[in-house]
């Protein structure tokens, strides 16, 4: 693959088409055509329309909690001993986890457009919760799919989304993950193209997607931005998040992509190694292709069929990653490496003893590389990491892989 | 550039009926019982096949088409072995139009100019790829129409007058209407609405209209003939290969004459479509 030329600022994509250099783009049958192309114009009316802005604004305050607070991790960064950790706080908005930004920007969306029902998809539920937590403040029906692996290891997410009034529909097909449960949702909204309003979680999908539920989410940096400023009087030297579909990294990572000085790293879901097929690192180990409306790094085979992935998160266990991540690889602005279920485990145990804090397993894999680079950086130095949500969903998970019943 | 897929047909127009347009998967549920049902097709009365290039993620389609991809996946089939089969059938058969269906992840990684020279080796007529609307013209639909390869387009029941122009635009072969909104295998939607989007597309186009989505019975395929230019079956097709394989994949009798039996009743129902309109 040719390296793209560097561009003036990172900041401009996707293009008039939904691209991001070669990727992105609206590879989705001619049934769905036409409601993208509806989808892209009123979100062209809205995202600078000050009305939206304000009603969104208020409900981000006074529903979901913001802003998350930077918080200074004094015990990580004692035990680490090396540059200072701080954690932006996205567990403690409302539901639980970052998910929350996107879908309240995306059910005000659903209401102007005049949509009378919701879908979704999710892998480790926290999307469906929110999905269902917004559909419920906003009385809309809600089915969420899940695949069937995901909804048997994140079952307290699960009740969660029945109990908020959601249909929780399991998806045998695949290994039963979060890829499986986006062509179920993409299965119904070809079918229900009247009144249906597809929440897509991450920024992935066709365009308009990728762009929209990154300025949903571009909250997170813009408020670590201005938050470091604040509190440190500069800029950090280092940022960190993990990648599944990449909905919290970009949110993270856009508002500093311009910010020369500031080193951005993505994590991907690097499961049982990248020697074999047990992982989710698709940008390490994956190519180019084209898979649920666009083209992006995937896991695939010689023949150009899909392979299932691993990771000991459900909210990692994507086969594909957001076009515009793809985007800043090849561009050489943001680094992707991989972290272990092992590793991302050992992080989760730390986090919660030292910080007091039980991280969801997909924010401590981005947590687990912080812990490998920290150590060797200056104490004046500065790593902000994303903790995109809570792990209370994660402990059955964590408790067998540390061999206890609970 | 005249095509397989344009003479056929010009001659079904003279002769004053429609096309029977046969779906079945390559591969399922392996390559050489999948290449004797193809190789059954023409005789038991299809006038023009779509073979199926399996993929691992189909998202426009219903449970059956699915199923039978996974069984053609788990049997081997590659893009590689699709292109061979269909090259294996020219030998025999160089007049039924062939026209690839799937989607364009395996094409994208086969290589966009690779696929369409061996396509033109192996006798393929047209394309359908599901995942490739207008907007992405650039990508295949393009390059194959310089290459001498019809681009077949589905219109659907989301595409308003005011889209059309530009999903007919690059279409060539013939325009595939479907019947419904949703995905392969549902229940048929009402032949009037049918019926009326026909006359709608032929408005915008000289283009061949034929008809999928939801067709599965001789009747059915009369009643859609009565007034498309074609009449796709695919799922019904599928089902029959499914229905003689047992619990671990077994054959529990011959799927080509399976397949061959309901070709051959569909066909009868095209062929009496016209008679029953002009009655």
């Amino acid at each position: 693959m040719n390296k793209p030329a560097i561009p003036n600022s990172f900041r401009t994509g996707p293009d008039e088409k939904g691209m991001f250099g070669i990727f992105g783009g609206r590879f989705v049958a001619e049934t769905l055509m036409p409601l993208i192309l509806d989808l892209e114009r009123h979100w062209n009316e809205v995202k600078n329309d000050a009305d939206f802005r304000a009603e969104l604004t208020d409900l981000s305050t006074h529903y979901a909690g913001r802003p998350s607070k930077l918080y200074f991790a004094e015990g990580l960064t004692r035990h680490l001993g090396g540059a200072k950790v701080y954690f932006k706080r996205e567990d403690l908005n409302h539901t639980g986890s970052h998910k929350i930004n996107n879908c309240l920007g995306q059910i005000l969306l659903a209401k102007r457009m005049g949509k009378k029902r919701i879908i979704a998809e999710t892998g480790a539920g926290q999307h469906g919760v929110a999905s269902a937590t917004v559909a419920a403040r906003f009385g809309f029906p809600c089915v969420v799919y899940m695949g069937a692996t995901d909804v048997a290891r994140q079952s307290p997410n699960v009740f969660r989304m029945k109990l908020l009034g959601a249909e929780v529909r399991p998806v045998t097909a695949g290994h039963g993950t979060l890829k499986d449960a986006m062509n179920e949702a993409l299965r119904d909204w070809v079918t229900n193209v009247e009144d249906t309003y597809y929440l897509i979680g991450t920024a992935a999908g066709p365009h308009p997607y990728p762009e929209l539920v990154r300025d949903f989410q571009s909250v997170i940096g813009i408020e670590a931005r201005a938050q470091i400023l604040e509190q440190e009087g500069r800029l950090p030297d280092t940022i960190i998040a993990a990648v599944g579909g990449g909905s919290n990294a970009i949110g993270l990572f856009h508002p500093f992509l311009d910010d020369k000085e500031v080193r951005i790293i993505g994590i991907e879901a690097g499961g049982r190694g990248l020697d074999g097929i047990e992982h989710c690192a698709s940008m390490n180990a994956g190519a180019p292709g084209v898979l649920h409306g666009n083209r992006t790094y995937l896991l695939q085979n010689a023949d150009g069929q899909i392979m299932d992935g691993h990771s000991i998160s459900a909210g990692l266990d994507y086969p594909g990653v957001g076009p515009e991540h793809s985007w800043l690889r090849d561009s050489g602005r943001v680094e992707y490496v991989p972290i272990l279920d092992d590793e991302a485990l050992e992080a989760f145990k730390l986090t919660t003893r030292v910080e007091g804090i039980i991280p969801a397993l997909e924010s401590a894999h981005a947590i687990a590389h912080a812990v490998k680079i920290v150590p060797a950086m200056n104490k004046d130095q500065i790593v902000i990491v994303n903790l995109s949500g809570r792990g209370d969903k994660d402990v059955h998970t964590v408790a067998s892989m540390l061999g206890m019943e609970i | 550039m005249v095509t397989r897929i344009d003479r056929r047909m010009a001659k079904l127009k003279t002769e004053g009926r429609p096309a029977l347009v046969t779906y079945f998967m390559g591969g399922d549920p392996d390559y050489d019982t999948s290449l004797s049902i193809m190789k059954a097709l023409p005789g038991a009365g299809a006038d023009i096949i779509e073979l199926g290039m399996p993929f691992s993620d189909p998202m426009a389609d219903g449970p059956a088409i699915q199923a039978a991809g996974l069984r053609a996946l788990k049997g081997g089939q590659t893009l590689v072995k699709t292109l061979k089969m269909a090259a294996e059938f020219r030998t025999g058969d160089n007049e039924t139009p062939i026209v690839l269906m799937g989607y364009y992840n395996p094409i994208y990684i086969y290589g966009v100019d690779r696929f369409l020279t061996d396509a033109i080796a192996s006798g393929i007529d047209g394309l359908i790829v599901v995942d490739l609307p207008p907007e992405m013209d650039e990508e295949l639909c393009i390059p194959a129409l310089k290459a001498g390869i019809n681009f077949i387009r589905l219109a659907t029941p989301t595409t308003d007058d005011k889209r059309l122009p530009k999903v007919l635009q690059n279409t060539s072969g013939f325009v595939y209407y479907v019947s419904m909104t949703g995905i392969t295998g549902s229940a048929l939607a009402d032949t009037g609405k049918v019926a009326a989007a026909v006359k709608r597309i032929k408005g915008h186009t000289g283009l061949p209209v034929c008809v999928g989505f939801g067709v599965k019975t001789a009747e059915q395929a009369r009643v859609i003939g009565a007034n498309a230019d074609g009449v796709v079956v695919g799922t019904a097709i599928v089902n029959a290969v499914a229905n003689v394989l047992g619990p671990k994949g077994e054959k529990t009798a011959d799927p080509a004459e399976a397949v061959a039996t309901l070709v051959s009743g569909l066909a009868q129902g095209v062929r009496s479509a016209r008679l029953a309109a002009a009655e």
